[in-house]
């Protein structure tokens, strides 16, 4: 098929196949043994958009669900979520994204969960956590209400139709529909013992998201309860005022990652959600990792002069920060030296936890971490899986994989 | 060093590419302009297949003597992008764009009468 180039002329390609466009990947797992290895991704991604057929029977309101059907309909204008501009296929440079629509796959079985084994099966992941696309940005919808009826929908099609067709190497964090703080936590409540839920997912991209309302708090407890996770996933949002100052799409995308999980995080903090909820496991997602010295620093610094601001606190900001835990994707690799000294910061051997976010454009490969010239073995390992697996409790896959979390302190019955 | 026979040079249009294997060795073998260009096929980012994507003219963008912008434009120079996460190289070099000290390995390519080869 052809894809557009410069000044609409027009380049020959072949149909997308995963498997050999990560053929390099496959050979970084053959060369590193991968296999060996326990290798959990912790954030990767479908388009659920392209299931909504699928996905929006599952909603409970008959009105909402009408409306929401008739938008998608031949012929209907409307929209279910709300979409930001952006350009993450760089104007078709990473060809993936135009050329999606072109993989074959079998159509008596979910096509999500063959692209998924495609592309883990070359990077050598062994599990991956099924996070939606376009529903990232359901924080920003008007109605409360259309936000909880598509988490919803779409906690009910992971869990009943998605995740029984991935043989068992998907999991899932659902999705909160925290603008509904009574929906969020029925959704716990539903959801929470069905098979491959690990944890819960929240949107980061809000116009006003405040962590530490009293209304959540049953929610969290009702998480740490269960001994799940409860993870922040970071966005862009170029419509954001903060962000319309910025001309290019880069500026927009740098920032906005890390800027909605710095916010959060400091709200989560300063107002002692560590304190009050010392079992419950917070990830924070796709924010990359240079932002959390910066953060560690500054809440440091300013902790020492306001302390009656943050009473709950019992120490530093950054212990309880260093306690938390972050996905590694996208890795800012440019400064080696930076890099070790943020891992030190964060105490990644025991905090980081590799992530590819795979299919998008700034995906990471399990090497980003295997190569780095400054972790140990037992880093490496728990970075690429170890600590995954004693947070979601995923079987290791062989008798190698299960030597070496034995060998490294990970290992846990599951 | 051995030879890999790439191609009729009369059936190798400009704008068309090859891929070739000479052992440890994975080539892209580009026709630009009339002349031949080959790179080694493994990204210097992650190893990405960095010869199998798009090709696409380089963008610039131009100021005025009195440094306002004129906005974002398409030179007549050409580059090729790793289709894994857009990383730009200057098809006449093998340069990243935004960093030239990143430089893909070059390949020799010869011309026998019609036939081409790469050199590895």
């Amino acid at each position: 098929m052809d894809l557009i180039s410069d000044r609409g002329r027009r380049v020959q390609v072949e149909e997308l196949n995963t498997t050999k466009l990560l053929a390099h990947a496959a050979k970084q797992t053959r060369d590193r043994k991968f296999d060996d290895v326990l290798i959990v991704d912790v954030d990767a991604h479908h388009y659920e958009n392209e299931n909504f057929g699928e996905i929006l029977p599952f909603m409970e309101n008959e009105v909402l669900k009408q409306l929401a059907l008739a938008a998608r309909s031949k012929g209907g204008r409307g929209s279910v979520l709300p979409s930001v501009p952006g350009y993450q296929d760089m104007g078709g440079r990473v060809t993936r994204y135009p050329l999606r629509s072109s993989e074959k796959t079998d159509p008596s079985r979910l096509r999500d969960a063959q692209l998924g084994e495609r592309w883990m099966d070359a990077l050598g992941v062994d599990y991956s956590c099924l996070f939606p696309t376009g529903l990232l940005n359901v924080g920003l919808h008007p109605q409360k209400e259309m936000e909880f009826e598509l988490c919803w929908a779409y906690n009910r099609w992971v869990t009943e139709v998605a995740l029984p067709q991935t043989n068992g190497r998907m999991f899932t964090q659902l999705c909160l529909p925290f603008g509904d703080p009574e929906g969020t936590l029925r959704c716990v409540e539903t959801f929470g013992h069905r098979k491959g839920v690990g944890g819960w997912m929240v949107t980061t991209v809000r116009p006003k998201m405040p962590v530490y309302d009293n209304a959540y708090m049953k929610t969290y407890r009702a998480i740490e309860e269960r001994g799940q996770t409860l993870a922040f996933h970071s966005g862009p949002s170029w419509g954001d005022h903060t962000f319309q100052s910025c001309n290019r799409f880069i500026s927009a995308h740098a920032l906005g990652f890390s800027w909605y999980n710095i916010l959060h995080l400091t709200n989560w903090v300063v107002n002692g959600m560590n304190e009050r909820f010392p079992k419950l496991p917070v990830l924070w997602i796709e924010a990359g990792l240079a932002w959390i010295p910066f953060v560690m620093q500054r809440l440091d610094h300013e902790f020492m002069l306001r302390p009656s601001e943050c009473p709950l606190l019992k120490r530093k900001p950054s212990e309880y920060m260093r306690e938390m835990f972050y996905s590694s994707q996208p890795m800012e690799i440019q400064d080696m030296d930076a890099l070790e000294c943020t891992f030190r910061m964060i105490d990644a051997e025991n905090s980081l936890l590799y992530a590819s976010d795979y299919p998008h454009w700034d995906f990471d490969l399990p090497s980003t971490i295997w190569d780095l010239p400054f972790l140990n073995d037992r880093a490496r390992h728990n970075i690429l899986g170890g600590t995954a697996h004693k947070l979601f409790k995923l079987p290791p896959r062989n008798e190698a994989q299960k030597q070496n979390l034995i060998k490294y302190g990970n290992y846990v019955e599951c | 060093m051995a030879e890999q026979f790439v191609g009729k040079a009369s059936e190798f249009k400009d704008g068309d590419r090859q891929i070739v294997r000479i052992g440890e060795h994975e080539i892209g073998i580009f026709r630009h302009e009339g002349e031949f260009y080959a790179y080694s096929n493994f990204c210097l980012h992650q190893g990405g297949p960095a010869c199998e994507g798009l090709t696409i003219a380089r963008v610039e963008e131009r100021l005025r003597p009195d440094k306002t912008s004129m906005g974002l434009h398409f030179t007549n120079d050409m580059n090729f992008v790793c289709p894994w996460h857009g990383y730009e190289y200057d098809m006449k070099t093998g340069e990243h764009v935004s960093n030239r000290k990143l430089k893909l390995r070059k390949y020799e390519v010869i011309t026998k009468g019609n036939d081409v080869y790469v050199v590895a």
